[in-house]
């Protein structure tokens, strides 16, 4: 089983990211369970969405705390929550920012990386920051552990309340092609 | 669960809201009326979009409180009408005085409990103490552990609710905010087949506000001296007919479901594990899943554990109950909702008195979790099981355990 979290902000999409990639997911024959954390939920406050699948049946319906991947689409939701909380050793990180890999401060159990700026990208083309559907290019990218084409089918099923599905179509494609895949090799400990 | 898709079905990915949704249009329901309320508000969402598309050819009617829900529904139930609404909470709770008089008019009208915890303190989330604050006025009640289950239990629903030995309102609970918003993938059955399983609808042939059959519907009943004492004994134990009934029928029902659709639901009581089980844990809803998953690691470590999940609490499956703990030294219920009037929980309670016509005593406890939306997962769990392993070997029985107290 692999689990992964998604953290945003309230009104980025971090819901519907999560409901996409289940649909992706799926249709790639996986079992998928999606759940969304459920708080004071309102625009801008620090939102969370939780997946897991399996190539079996998953029966738990419960909040992930030890996930395989963090999604992280928007840049700021790290200073407001600790966004590495019980993450595994191997972990991925698929993170919107401008900065650099050396810019970033990381915890030991992180091995991959994956740097999108997502949020140029998004004032680009939905002029504002939604990020969601170019940060799930980025972690196709980043973890290739589903297809850009099974996205792609899974967006063309979803409905999209603040843009257009051409829009988000080239949103995904972008996030795919300019994220930046980082391996971090560690020194082994003595 | 079937691993190969049945020809004609179709496979989605929905949460419980949606489900509920899709098995409401798939059985062909000609009256809904709904008023939204947190967490069921998506679902009543859905619906109404399925009737502006013309997938379901429905009246749907949004009214100005659920008062008025049930009592809309009510007269389109007696004019023959398949009906449906949601509800939930402080809705639920506004709904009551028809919410008491469907099940003594057997109509078989049915309504969705997007689990709620009650008021107050202020809270928005899910628990059960909406559903267990109406559990004996006289609906069936039938909790769900997965998406597939809400849409396979919610089609069911109605060939229960209308079978003429049954007669009576049915609930469908699905946990708020774990089931209402957690999605999965799930089989969407073919239109056809589920009119097959269906048949024809026939929901007033006993009762009905029609002009060609004209009768009193509800008469004064009551009283003493006269027939009405003796007529109102013979609407009771009717309605307790019917809720004895209906064990057989829901039992029967899933049984034609897994037949048709290939989805084994258990009706009454899932056993899972209990062969060679010291001890069991029961459980009810969504949580089951985190508490299988518990008890398949407590049997690699060699800990004799099995878990009974109650799906139908309302006719109580005691009889079905004390089969699936037979073989066990002591049990541990775990709870998302409390009954205040024995500092337990509500489904702890009815399992002990339930546990009465076992021929052995053995010990038990009951377990509070998941209340107003806290988590209940697989290390709850682990805790609960074992409590419950203590329990089964020295017998003490120590005060409820609330699970997410220091969470």
């Amino acid at each position: 089983m692999y689990e992964i979290r998604i953290h945003g902000r309230g009104g980025q999409g971090a819901v519907l990211a999560g409901g996409i990639l289940a649909t992706a997911l799926v249709q790639e024959g996986k079992y998928v369970v999606a759940v969304p954390s459920f708080g004071f939920e309102r625009r801008g406050a620090p939102v969370a969405s939780y997946l897991r699948f399996d190539e079996r049946e998953i029966r738990q319906m419960t909040n992930i705390y030890h996930p395989d991947c963090v999604l992280c689409i928007d840049p700021t939701v790290a200073r407001a929550v600790n966004v590495f909380e019980g993450i595994k050793d191997g972990a991925v990180l698929v993170q919107t920012t401008a900065k650099a890999l050396g810019e970033l401060q990381l915890p030991p159990q992180v091995a991959t990386v994956g740097l999108c700026d997502a949020v140029s990208i998004a004032l680009d083309i939905f002029k504002r920051s939604i990020t969601n559907t170019i940060m799930l290019g980025a972690f196709a990218r980043a973890t290739g552990l589903v297809s850009l084409e099974s996205l792609q089918a899974a967006i063309q099923k979803s409905d999209f309340r603040d843009a257009g599905l051409k829009q988000n179509m080239a949103a995904l494609e972008r996030g795919y092609e300019s994220t930046q895949v980082h391996h971090i090799v560690r020194a082994a400990a003595a | 669960m079937s691993a190969v898709l049945k020809p004609k079905s179709k496979l989605i990915v929905c949460d419980g809201n949606e489900a509920a949704a899709w098995a409401v249009s798939l059985a062909n329901v000609d009256m809904v009326a709904v008023y939204p309320i947190t967490p069921q508000s998506s679902l009543v969402e859905y619906l109404a979009k399925f009737i502006a598309d013309g997938r379901l050819g429905a009246e749907i009617v949004d009214v100005e409180g659920e008062h008025s829900v049930l009592s809309v529904l009510q007269g389109a139930c007696l004019a023959g009408a398949r009906t449906y609404t949601a509800s939930c909470g402080p809705g639920l709770a506004f709904m009551f005085e028809p919410y008491l008089r469907t099940p003594g008019m057997r109509l078989p009208l049915v309504m969705t409990i997007v689990t709620r915890d009650t008021l107050t303190p202020q809270s928005v989330w899910g628990g059960h103490q909406d559903a267990m604050s109406v559990r004996e006025v006289g609906w069936v009640q039938m909790y769900c552990e997965s998406v597939q289950e809400v849409l396979d239990t919610t089609i069911m629903a109605y060939k229960i609710a209308e079978h003429h030995d049954v007669m009576l309102p049915v609930n469908v609970c699905h946990d708020g905010n774990y089931l209402s918003f957690g999605a999965a993938r799930c089989e969407l059955p073919d239109q056809r087949e589920v009119n097959d399983f269906l048949g024809e609808k026939d929901v007033n042939w006993h009762v009905a506000l029609d002009p060609q059959r004209p009768m009193a519907v509800d008469p004064l009943t009551g009283g003493a001296g006269g027939p009405g004492p003796a007529t109102f004994v013979r609407y009771r134990k009717g309605q307790c007919s019917g809720m004895q009934n209906s064990l057989e029928v829901i039992t029967a029902v899933h049984e034609e479901w897994g037949r048709r659709f290939g989805r084994n639901h258990a009706p009454l009581v899932e056993s899972y594990r209990m062969d060679g089980a010291d001890y069991a844990i029961v459980t009810i809803g969504s949580m089951t899943g985190a508490a299988k998953d518990a008890v398949d690691e407590a049997r690699a470590r060699g800990d004799k554990v099995g878990l009974v999940k109650v799906k139908t609490y309302r006719p109580f499956p005691a009889q079905a109950l004390v089969s699936a703990l037979a073989e066990v030294k002591a049990f541990g219920v775990v709870d998302r909702s409390v009954s205040f009037g024995w500092n337990c929980g509500p489904l702890f309670q009815d399992a002990v008195t339930a546990m009465y016509a076992a021929p052995n005593r053995i010990p038990a406890m009951s377990f509070i979790g998941g209340l107003a939306g806290a988590d209940l997962t697989v290390s709850h769990f682990e805790r609960a099981i074992g409590r419950t392993k203590e329990l089964a070997r020295d017998g003490h029985v120590a005060d409820t355990v609330w699970l997410n107290e220091k969470d």
